[in-house]
């Protein structure tokens, strides 16, 4: 009368959708969450979960229910020494033992955190929410890379439009030729033998050279049956799948850390610098990040230094171009490397040394750029470094520029970039 | 003897876990005459475990954020390996679906089919509270319903605003209950059919009502004694989906959906030691006796004996780890109690329980089990005799003194303090605050006054706001909630 039933491979995921609602509803709480573990991570270490914590408080139900207070009785088990009548100390804090039955969201006072851990892809939702990426591209990086199909040899099987011409049609003149060269080896020695008849003067009508001459008939139309081609001959393109790319990238990341730039700059940059970090991470295989950051010299940091040092003094840009340059050149030969470059900088610079940069820029640099994006971070009017860029965007498509008032004018930076890789 | 053994592999299969079954209701049935509904008996993955926990072990739910948070914390700690889940979960329904969880070992599949599939099913078939409070044949329907008519609604008026209804409502599942009144009982057609006549009858109603107002006066109001509702209410789900003014019907009916389902759990709240109880008393004495006729060795009984006594340990209060008292373990031990004063009775259990001493014990426990909740079942059955092995002691906190007291043991003088002590405790009535719809103001600004009877002098937890916030959310006027103790002052709690 008892039925069995083997549920197993129904689905697993039953509890998407109300996972999904519970994380749309502390959104606000989990983006500042993951900001913060953003601020925390390395930007090359963008590609787990996180684990983050919500105070219990916000998360819990309420339900009417009693408080400390009043009078109350409780039954507990194994009694050693207590006798009726006898007085106790009152438990320190809520009652180690105190507080035994009831319901359990009552213990939901308290500084506890609900702490729970964000898939990866949860995380970079959240990261990504306010940048304004097209959900095309927002896929394309959250997304395991993609596997591209490489030629693998040949198989005998496939479909048709995978057929290879060549390839079967030489398979088929070997076919051919192995399977007639019996015959025409006979074919030879009967006509050698005919020759040989015939110059010992043997008449043309003699009966062993009509025979002979009837086999070699018979031969030929067994040659020319056989088949100009064959389904055994046809061979097809094979194909395997393998993750694709397999070349390098060098990504240079280059930052003002003139006093101007605050902790709040210093974030958006780095979003800025993530969202191209994602952006190759998904492309090439192998990345190198080099961090330069300068003021009046430029130096080459690692990334802790380059996000949360600071420095003061003036602004020479082109120092840090320099050191760019100088960089590639020694480490970086752009005809095995993809060479991309994520600028960002309050503005702020030398009037006069506006123009070395364009100069170094469209003569150096922008040769050896796959694409160079530079934001600029500033309420104030744009100054001469911007109107020296302008001119540099003119004359190379793959340079981008944008002014960047919060994190959504982030992702326009990057649109020609990711609209090429759509394509 | 040993060619009956069933299988003595840890391993388990389909073939294996239908012997079982075979097995176990011919012992069920045959030996020990339990009545159960027919078993649908589900093997799932660890992960769907998961999944059927989130939503408070219902097969089919509606969507709702806090399943959602429910599922990321039992995801988190099971992965962590701070908790084990549970073996089994089983739903109070026609026929009985049982979950099993396919990592567990053939044992353990047996102890749950024993435990789940004859206990909880025999417990849901014959208890009085869940023969009144729910309709076992037609459950599964009404969640069918609940979960498209509330995704209906998602789509019309707006997940937000679904939310925001259901959490006002999930706020109040436990105070949707009408405790002396049975409830009509459900089935899917003629849900459906009702509701569009209701929709349509009780906005006509409700406008019915506010429109028999006279212009307000000040006369009107002031003399306006008379409280209405005449009684105070306690159903605040039930007095809501009837009389808020500014509810829409699809509102009403999703108030009605929340507190249906509360409804439905309203019986396992009181039956928590009595249920567990029952479930682990049968599924010991099953398997026991399926070792007694040879039927499973001796491996098999280690291992289910190991988690058996898992699952009954009673650490003592002041143990690291101790959580209250296992109402597993009080289960068990009362209905062992139960059995041993029909089999074995002494001096005192004659002198106790003279109606049940040397009875049927077949008899007895199956009328117990019929007509009782946990606060009666320990008021009418724990024994002296237990109360003495449990070491059992009632302890009083009084916020006016310095100390605690220590007001009963387990002793002559102590036994029926005692007993009256733990039962108390297991009384939902004090266990959850007596709230209730006192007075609507119909005449002036609508506002709803609820009160809070004070039992003990115990106030109200921090969560009191927030509640007022909810139930002015779903009264749509100004709600204020008083509290009246017991020397019959009453005080303004909150208003919002």
């Amino acid at each position: 009368m008892s039925h069995f039933i083997d549920r197993r491979l129904n689905g697993r995921n039953k509890s998407a959708v109300n996972r999904g609602r519970f994380i749309r509803r502390y959104k606000s709480q989990l983006k500042r969450l993951v900001a913060d573990a953003v601020g925390r991570r390395s930007i090359t270490d963008m590609d787990s979960g996180e684990k983050v914590g919500i105070p219990s408080k916000d998360v819990s139900e309420p339900v009417f229910h009693h408080s400390q207070g009043g009078t109350r009785e409780m039954v507990h088990p194994g009694n050693k020494e207590f006798l009726p009548g006898d007085r106790i100390e009152r438990p320190e804090g809520d009652g180690g033992s105190g507080s035994g039955q009831g319901s359990a969201s009552e213990s939901g006072q308290g500084e506890d955190d609900f702490v729970f851990e964000l898939s990866r892809e949860e995380f970079m939702d959240l990261l990504f929410d306010d940048l304004e990426l097209p959900n095309l591209v927002r896929n394309q990086l959250i997304g395991t890379t993609e596997l591209k199909p490489v030629r693998a040899g040949f198989t005998t099987d496939g479909a048709p439009s995978a057929i290879d011409v060549v390839r079967s049609l030489k398979g088929a003149i070997a076919r051919r030729t192995a399977l007639g060269a019996p015959h025409r080896a006979r074919i030879r020695e009967l006509e050698e033998e005919i020759d040989v008849l015939l110059t010992v003067g043997v008449d043309e009508d003699d009966a062993r050279i009509l025979d002979m001459r009837e086999e070699i008939d018979r031969l030929e139309t067994r040659l020319s049956a056989l088949p100009f081609i064959d389904t055994f001959d046809l061979r097809y393109q094979a194909f395997a799948q393998r993750p694709e790319p397999t070349s390098k990238a060098v990504m240079l990341c280059i930052m003002d850390v003139s006093g101007s730039m605050d902790r709040i700059r210093k974030n958006l940059a780095k979003r800025f610098f993530i969202l191209l970090y994602l952006f190759l991470k998904r492309n090439y295989k192998k990345i190198d990040v080099v961090f330069v950051r300068h003021h009046t010299i430029a130096q080459e940091v690692d990334e802790q230094e380059f996000f949360y040092s600071r420095e003061t003094g003036g602004t020479v840009v082109s120092s840090a171009l320099n050191l760019a340059y100088d960089l590639l050149r020694e480490r970086y030969d752009s005809n095995v490397w993809n060479i991309y470059c994520a600028q960002a900088s309050d503005g702020d610079n030398w009037d006069s040394d506006s123009t070395i940069c364009r100069e170094i820029l469209n003569e150096k640099l922008m040769p050896l750029m796959r694409y160079y994006a530079y934001v600029e971070i500033t309420p104030r009017q744009h100054q001469s470094l911007w109107l020296a860029y302008q001119e540099v965007k003119a004359l190379h498509p793959n340079f981008a520029m944008q002014e960047i008032a919060d994190a959504q004018d982030i992702y326009p930076v990057f649109r020609e970039l990711f609209k090429r890789q759509e394509a | 003897m040993t060619d009956r053994l069933i299988s003595d592999s840890s391993e388990w299969s389909f073939s294996l876990l239908e012997r079982f079954d075979t097995e176990i209701a011919r012992i069920a049935q045959g030996v020990y005459a339990l009545d159960t509904y027919a078993n649908q008996i589900e093997v799932i993955s660890s992960e769907q475990m998961i999944d059927a926990y989130s939503s408070v072990g219902l097969p089919i739910n509606y969507h709702h954020w806090s399943f959602g948070k429910q599922f990321v914390a039992m995801e988190q700690t099971y992965r962590r390996g701070q908790m084990g889940l549970a073996y089994e979960i089983v739903i109070n329904s026609d026929p009985c679906i049982a979950y099993l969880m396919e990592e567990n070992s053939l044992p353990m599949q047996a102890l749950v089919i024993a435990h789940a599939c004859y206990g909880h099913n025999s417990f849901f078939k014959g208890n009085y509270l869940f023969r009144t409070w729910t309709n076992a044949d037609a459950i599964i329907d009404y969640l069918v319903f609940a979960r498209k008519y509330i995704a209906e609604c998602e789509e019309r008026y707006g997940e937000e605003e679904v939310e925001l209804l259901l959490d006002s409502c999930h706020a109040l599942m436990n105070h949707g209950v009408d405790r002396y009144k049975r409830p009509a009982p459900l089935t899917m057609a003629e849900e459906q059919k009702r509701q569009e006549e209701r929709e349509a009858y009780l906005q006509s109603q409700i406008n019915d009502l506010w429109r028999t107002l006279p212009i307000s006066t000040e006369e009107a109001c002031n003399n306006g004694q008379e409280r209405w509702p005449d009684e105070p209410q306690e159903n605040l789900l039930y007095f809501i989906e009837k009389n808020a003014p500014l509810l829409d019907h699809w509102q009403r009916e999703v108030v009605r959906i929340v507190r249906k389902i509360g409804q439905y759990f309203y019986p396992q709240r009181q039956t928590q030691v009595m249920n567990e109880g029952w479930a682990t008393f049968w599924h010991y004495t099953l398997l026991n006796h399926l070792y007694d006729e040879g039927l499973v060795c001796d491996g098999f009984m280690i291992e289910f004996l190991q988690s058996h006594t898992n699952v009954v340990m009673q650490p003592p209060f002041d143990a690291p780890h101790y959580h209250g008292i296992n109402p597993y373990a009080l289960g068990f031990s009362m209905m062992r109690d139960i059995r041993r004063i029909c089999e074995e009775p002494t001096e005192e259990d004659h002198y106790w329980f003279p109606d049940i001493a040397g009875r049927n014990w077949l008899q007895v426990l199956d009328f117990a089990m019929r007509n009782f909740k946990d606060e009666s079942f320990i008021a009418q059955y724990l024994s002296p005799r237990l109360m003495r092995e449990l070491h059992l002691f009632a302890i009083r906190d009084d916020d006016r003194e310095d100390t605690l007291e220590i007001t009963a043991i387990h002793e002559e003088a102590g036994y029926r303090t005692l007993r009256q002590a733990l039962a108390d405790q297991y009384n939902l009535g004090n266990r959850e605050p007596n709230v209730q719809v006192f007075n609507v103001d119909r005449r002036g600004d609508r506002s709803l006054t609820l009160r809070h009877f004070q039992h003990n002098r115990r106030p109200l937890g921090e969560t009191t706001e927030e509640m007022l916030r909810h139930i002015r959310h779903l009264w749509g006027f100004t709600t204020r909630l008083e509290s009246l103790d017991e020397q019959g002052r009453v005080q303004l709690v909150g208003e919002c």
